[in-house]
């Protein structure tokens, strides 16, 4: 069975060309709006890994990261902050929140999927 | 446009939609902060996106006002009139720009530098922006070979991160040659280990033409929840061959810290391996010293694939009569050693009998020694095959490639020097008469140029050479017509399509219908056959009509001495070749009177058909109630032989019977046994056919 990454992220067309990008590398992917969607959608659908984007409404993605890291179940799943802000603070917070890794807006379709392998088999 | 653009459009101008309600929303309500985050969410948005799908000018300008936005909503910028207008300015132009990239009409750029020069004078002190660019792409020009240790220590809460070290390494590894030691002496005993927590670390010993950066990158996620050190032990750029350091265990250890100057130079006044020493005395784990052992092999290994090896392998040329003399010299002391040990057994000295197998030992060692100094590959012999293909072929208008495979494989100096004929002639016939020419091979639906195969395998104790070619075939029809015209069989022989094909091999037959240079040479098949045969191999041939031929020869590693099965015929005693020997069986008085004539046995279920040597020898005496009958095995085929004996094994020095035994058949020649009688070694091949 393929591995189903939840990606995350209030841009549709940010979505689509994730969702695009992954699923031509064979993964399955669930997309979720905002951080609370994201969190809703988590549950029960034997996510292997979280691509989410770090300012949405509702929730950001900070604050699901340190959702998802305090859920039973969830604490060692990787996950991967996309941002524009390369400052080394964001990816820090990130960090410390518990994301796994970052991607820096504008990537590669190909960065994607490498950054990915890099944290999933 | 493509799909993803076409959707960043739709998208941009939802947004831009949102951006401008938003905008006046504020300029009601200054002090809403949440629509301060979605105007800045907007603009960030368009900016990402933008940039993703190559909207440059986009993104470049929306950056600005984000970074406006951004310090709106940090508080040091206040809501003002000014700032929305400024703002609603640049949401118009962002619009502008991007009708202007669905119509590819053109914009004046000018207005967006004003707009941001306005915006950015609202902001005391910062940069006016620029895109940020993606992740570290630039490129230095590749070093060449690098080695570097890398230690990655990762803090006890690494998996809390959703990291697994695992992929990092196995990372880490397809950036080349790559070795790893973990180090598992910080795992707590349980009952103080948290279950959660990561303990190991690891040594990494990485050789990479990819350059520090990209080393760097495998644990560009991991660099502040692990301790990473990364050393270039071994740039050869900076080396010639000849300075590359060697460097010692000791010295390693130093370097990485596991270890004190002074405990090394203590350690170094013992006899021991220095590893053992370093470990036992506690001074250094036993992980360390094996990262430290695995680097050094690494380097060492760098070295020899260099061609530098330290140990350097020299090798004694020497006249091959001397080689020849040896062997003979062992063939000599393989049979004064089975004298001795027949007498040691006859005396019943336990003493004389302990000596006669430490001799035994000593000479079977002797032998195989010998035997492999005369060992050469065929592969240099295969090698010279390429130029004749490549030059017949072109003389006949053909495209023939010739592959080879198994060119290590090892054979009796002889047995290659003798054997090199007979292939020529085999490769001639398949370049010749077999491969068609290219318009005929179109025409057959095959491609146009032709394949000759050429490969060696052991097979216990032989090597099986096949030549392969995908031309035309032998066809029986013609064949057989031509054997019967040349009397080589009656009109009427019922005989299977192979055994017509092998027919070929029959003295004075020839399939040339015109005699080119090529196969007129007055050699038919039929020599090629017995070259192999003086060689004690075997020839064998399947082919195809329209498909190809195969021709396996099979062939003895070695011509003198083999490893024989004795066996008693009356007074007389024979060798046959232990190699081919299947199995033994009796063969009672009854069962010889119930097959009457037919002479076949059932072994298992499989008719076997034997040969009874005492009536192929003409050996007359009384043959005792009980015979053995020996299984053979050759190219798939099972023959019998009856004897009076089976005696053993015997480890035959093949002896030459002389011209004047020349025509003896079914006898490839003779050996001593220890008490100095004569055995004679059965051509088992010869009496199979």
């Amino acid at each position: 069975m393929a591995k189903k990454i939840l990606t995350v992220d209030d841009s549709a067309s940010m979505r689509q060309m994730v969702t695009f990008t992954l699923k031509g590398a064979g993964y399955d992917v669930v997309e979720a709006v905002d951080g609370r969607d994201a969190l809703s959608k988590i549950k029960g659908a034997d996510i292997g890994m979280v691509i989410t984007d770090l300012n949405m409404p509702n929730m950001d993605g900070i604050e699901l990261i340190r959702q998802i890291r305090a859920l039973p179940g969830f604490r060692f799943i990787p996950i991967i902050l996309l941002t524009t802000e390369s400052q080394d603070n964001k990816k820090k917070e990130g960090k410390e929140a518990g994301a796994t890794g970052w991607i820096v807006k504008p990537f590669k379709p190909e960065q994607l999927v490498a950054v990915v392998k890099k944290v999933f088999a | 446009m493509d799909a993803h653009k076409q959707a960043f459009i739709e998208e941009a101008y939802e947004l831009l939609a949102e951006l401008e309600r938003s905008l006046l929303e504020l300029e009601d309500n200054p002090g809403d902060m949440a629509m301060v985050g979605q105007v800045f969410r907007a603009m960030h948005t368009i900016k990402g996106s933008g940039a993703m799908f190559g909207f440059e000018d986009i993104a470049a300008f929306t950056h600005n006002v984000e970074n406006v936005f951004d310090q709106v909503r940090s508080g040091t910028i206040p809501v003002t009139r000014e700032l929305v207008n400024l703002t609603l300015t640049a949401r118009d132009h962002i619009r502008e720009l991007l009708d202007a990239s669905v119509s590819g009409k053109t914009v004046n750029e000018s207005r967006g530098v004003d707009i941001v020069l306005a915006l950015n004078r609202l902001v005391p002190l910062e940069n006016g922006g620029i895109p940020q660019g993606g992740k570290g792409e630039e490129k230095k020009p590749a070093p060449d070979m690098v080695t570097y240790r890398i230690r990655f220590k990762p803090h006890q809460d690494l998996l809390a991160h959703g990291t697994n070290p695992v992929l990092l390494l196995s990372e880490l590894r397809d950036l080349g040659d790559c070795a790893v030691t973990a180090h598992t002496e910080n795992i707590p005993v349980l009952e103080d280990m948290d279950p959660e927590g990561l303990y190991i670390f690891w040594d990494a010993v990485l050789t990479t033409d990819k350059g520090l950066n990209a080393v760097r990158d495998v644990f560009i996620f991991v660099e502040d929840d692990a301790d990473i050190t990364i050393e270039t032990i071994l740039d050869e750029d900076d080396f010639t061959s000849a300075e590359m350091p060697r460097p010692k265990l000791g010295e390693i250890l130093l370097k990485h810290g596991d270890i004190s100057g002074e405990a090394l130079h203590q350690a170094l006044g013992s006899q021991k391996r220095i590893g053992e020493i370093l470990v036992e005395e506690k001074i250094a784990s036993r992980a360390s010293v094996t990262a430290a052992l695995t680097e050094q092999n690494q380097i060492r290994k760098r070295l020899e694939q260099r061609g530098e090896s330290a140990a350097q392998i020299s090798s004694v040329r020497v006249p091959s009569e001397k080689l020849d003399h040896l062997v003979d010299l062992v063939g000599e002391l393989v049979t004064v050693q089975a004298r001795l040990s027949q007498k040691a057994a006859k005396q019943g000295d336990p003493d004389l009998v302990a000596i006669a197998e430490d001799v035994e030992s000593l000479t079977s060692g002797l032998r195989d020694n010998a035997m492999s100094i005369r060992m050469l590959q065929i592969g240099t012999t295969f090698a010279t095959f390429k130029r004749l293909v490549r030059d017949l072929s072109g003389e006949l208008g053909k495209r023939i490639e010739l592959t080879t495979a198994g060119g290590e494989t090892e054979l009796d100096k002889t047995v290659i020097d003798q054997l090199k004929d007979p292939l020529v002639h085999i490769i001639r016939n398949a370049v010749d008469h077999a491969i068609e020419k290219p318009e005929e091979r179109l025409a057959a639906g095959k491609d146009a140029t032709g394949t000759i195969q050429l490969s060696a395998e052991h097979s216990g104790a032989h090597v099986l050479i096949r030549i392969r070619d995908d031309g035309k075939g032998l066809d029986p029809q013609v064949i057989r017509k031509k054997a019967v015209e040349k009397g080589l069989i009656p009109a009427d022989a019922d005989l299977e399509e192979n055994e017509i094909q092998n027919l070929i091999f029959a003295p004075g037959f020839s399939t040339a219908a015109a005699i080119t240079d090529l196969s007129g040479r007055g050699v038919g098949m039929d020599v090629v056959k017995k070259s192999i045969e003086n060689l004690r191999g075997a020839i064998d041939l399947v082919s195809r009509k329209g498909e190809g031929t195969t021709i396996t020869l099979k062939l003895p590693l070695t011509l003198a001495i083999i490893d024989g099965l004795l066996v008693q015929i009356g007074e007389g005693f024979f060798v046959l070749p232990l190699s081919s020997v299947e199995e033994c069986v009796e063969l009672t008085e009854s069962q010889r009177k119930s097959s009457k004539n037919g002479n076949i046995l059932n072994i298992r279920g499989d008719i076997v058909p034997y040969v009874r040597l005492r009536d192929e020898y003409d050996i007359r005496n009384k043959p005792p109630a009980l015979e053995h009958v020996v299984i053979m095995e050759t190219f798939g085929k099972r023959v019998g032989f009856v004897v009076d004996r089976v005696i053993g094994g015997h480890q035959t020095v093949i002896k030459n019977l002389g011209g004047a035994f020349r025509d003896a058949k079914d006898i490839s020649g003779a050996t001593i046994l220890g008490d100095g009688t004569v055995a004679l070694i059965i051509d088992v091949n010869k009496i199979m056919e």
